[in-house]
């Protein structure tokens, strides 16, 4: 693979998309359709969530299964934050993503010391250690989660209708894609993707790998945490089961199906896996084998993800 | 005498049963092209690995400019002054020539840090106008904008030089330069090495005996992991203990 270039037509079908998302809760309100609003906020949250891996996985080239813990721990965040009375959203998603963030550090840092298939596995054992703490945590709701107070306000209005909610996230996934996409073809981004290529060959370029992936790792785990923090605001609760290891693999699924390494591979793959399963549960209890049939196809029609079909790579 | 430039004391390697490396003196002078020869097997590769880091030793030591390098990684050595290029041609494929030194002269420790999330690359002329020098100095200039998987074979030798030399090295370290390279190609790098040699200190591994006579200010011989011999090209090819090993084939 080379590095990631965006398709020239990219950014106006990225602004016009921007402008129909903005008119869509009152469009939905408008035809009695409000109950979609949540899930269109839903989509946003985990295509933020996706994108925030695609980060790690496609730019970085590092295979971690254990990104739903960084992702927990800012719904955790989030929900302790807001229990002490810190509601302001400006206070609670940045600590959020700082918590989030840290622990993506110490995870990184030893994790990032191996290679492949150790890689999976220990990452996978840290989200998993995180899962059984927060569970076996009385103080913190153990199995049932914690419940949220309310929700955030931002800069004191209130986040407690779902359209305002919904504009919330839709904001933190522009600026989370604006920033993935111009980081993209900045030097850190072109060092990762050369990390992710050869990271030999980077190294005899005088190139401090570890350091790189590191950074790489961290960022990705604080965007999770930015969105584990919406969705606990989304459903009221901080669940123990957004840190378990399926949800890690949701996460993947996402990304492969999207596009690995594009910088909108996670928003694709999340809008692309949440409405199949949504409108394929409508029909029948055993949907995820009409699932299953349908992501066989996509992997086997786009072995590259989704959003390859339309963007491209190059020099 | 000349000042020493790499200095390695008494290096050692096993590996399982096998001594790779034992007890291996050499200096490679200011100014000098080294070449170091031996038959397959000998430990040149081993030798290399341990003086760029990617290995780390048993024993012994690397001094560098004066500077005990033993400990430092791989990336270090290099911002101190060490490059490599590699036996097997070790560039990024899917990136174009111009690319691919940029990236190299980006990685340079007086070219800014590299953790920049906004700017964008393309914007940074002064990357590019030396990545395209140093093309320029390898005879590939006409094709900076092809992409590295589609260029000849021993095009890509010449970038993997391009690349290591953007790195502004004073010690190039050459695995092997002339591997897989045909006759014409190779006496184009044979003159390509030529002309680095006048600039910057090299330490040469190659089989290429015709090379290594033609290129060599001083020469040393490894055999079985050991340094048999060390001089001029015609001390080394009267050293009878040389001939032994090389059965008179090539010298």
């Amino acid at each position: 693979m080379a590095f990631y270039q965006p398709a020239r037509y990219q950014k106006p079908v990225a602004g016009a998309l921007l402008l129909a998302l903005i008119a869509l809760p009152p469009a939905l309100t408008a035809l009695g359709q409000e109950f979609y609003i949540g899930f269109a906020t839903r989509l946003l949250i985990f295509a933020l969530a996706a994108s925030s891996l695609n980060l790690v996985l496609g730019f970085g080239g590092m295979f971690s299964l254990g990104h739903a813990a960084f992702f927990g721990a800012g719904a955790y965040a989030a929900a302790i934050c807001m229990r002490a009375g810190i509601s302001e959203a400006l206070l609670v998603l940045p600590l959020a993503m700082l918590v989030a963030g840290a622990l993506a550090l110490l995870v990184g840092a030893i994790s990032l010391r191996t290679r492949g298939v150790y890689f999976i596995m220990i990452t996978l054992a840290f989200a998993q250690m995180a899962y059984y703490l927060f569970v076996s945590a009385r103080a913190w709701g153990g199995d049932d989660g914690l419940p949220l107070p309310g929700r955030m306000t931002l800069a004191g209005l209130s986040l407690g209708s779902d359209s305002a909610l919904f504009y919330a996230a839709l904001g933190c996934l522009a600026l989370a894609v604006v920033f993935l996409g111009s980081l993209a073809g900045a030097r850190f981004g072109r060092t990762i993707q050369a990390i992710r290529e050869n990271e030999t060959r980077m190294e005899a370029l005088g190139y401090p790998v570890f350091r790189y992936r590191l950074v790489c790792f961290v960022l990705g785990g604080a965007l999770a945490g930015l969105a584990g923090a919406l969705l606990a605001n989304l459903t009221g609760l901080a669940s123990p089961n957004l840190l378990q290891w399926t949800q890690s693999g949701t996460l993947l699924v996402m990304v492969i199906i999207g596009g690995v390494g594009y910088l909108y591979g996670g928003v694709v793959g999340a809008v692309v896996l949440l409405s199949l399963e949504e409108v394929l549960s409508g029909f029948t209890l055993h949907w995820p084998i009409g699932l299953g049939l349908l992501l066989l196809g996509i992997v086997l029609l786009a072995p590259r993800g989704v959003a390859a079909l339309f963007g491209k790579t190059g020099g | 005498m000349a000042e020493a430039l790499l200095e390695v004391r008494r290096l050692s390697r096993r590996f399982a049963a096998v001594d790779a490396l034992q007890a291996v003196d050499l200096i490679v002078e200011t100014g000098e092209l080294h070449a170091l020869i031996g038959p397959n097997g000998a430990g040149k590769t081993t030798f290399i690995q341990q003086v760029s880091g990617a290995l780390q030793p048993d024993s012994g030591s690397v001094f560098f400019a004066g500077r005990d390098l033993t400990r430092l990684s791989m990336h270090q050595r290099v911002a101190a002054g060490m490059a490599r290029s590699y036996q097997i041609s070790n560039v990024f494929l899917g990136l174009s020539a111009l690319d691919n030194v940029a990236l190299a002269v980006q990685g340079r420790q007086d070219a800014g840090s590299s953790f920049r999330f906004w700017q964008p690359v393309r914007r940074e002329q002064r990357l590019f106008d030396e990545a395209r020098d140093c093309l320029e100095e390898v005879g590939l200039a006409a094709r900076s904008d092809r992409v590295a998987g589609n260029l000849a074979h021993g095009e890509q030798r010449a970038l993997e030089l391009a690349m290591a030399l953007a790195t502004r090295p004073k010690l190039l370290l050459l695995d092997e330069p002339m591997a897989g390279t045909g006759p014409e190609e190779s006496e184009r790098m044979v003159e390509l090495i030529a002309r680095v040699a006048r600039q910057v200190t090299i330490l040469l591994v190659e089989h290429d005996m015709d090379a290594v006579f033609r290129l060599a200010d001083r020469i040393s011989v490894l055999l079985n992991g050991r340094l048999i011999a060390t001089g001029t090209a015609e001390a080394v090819r009267a050293d009878p203990e040389v001939r032994r090993a090389y059965l008179g084939d090539h010298l």
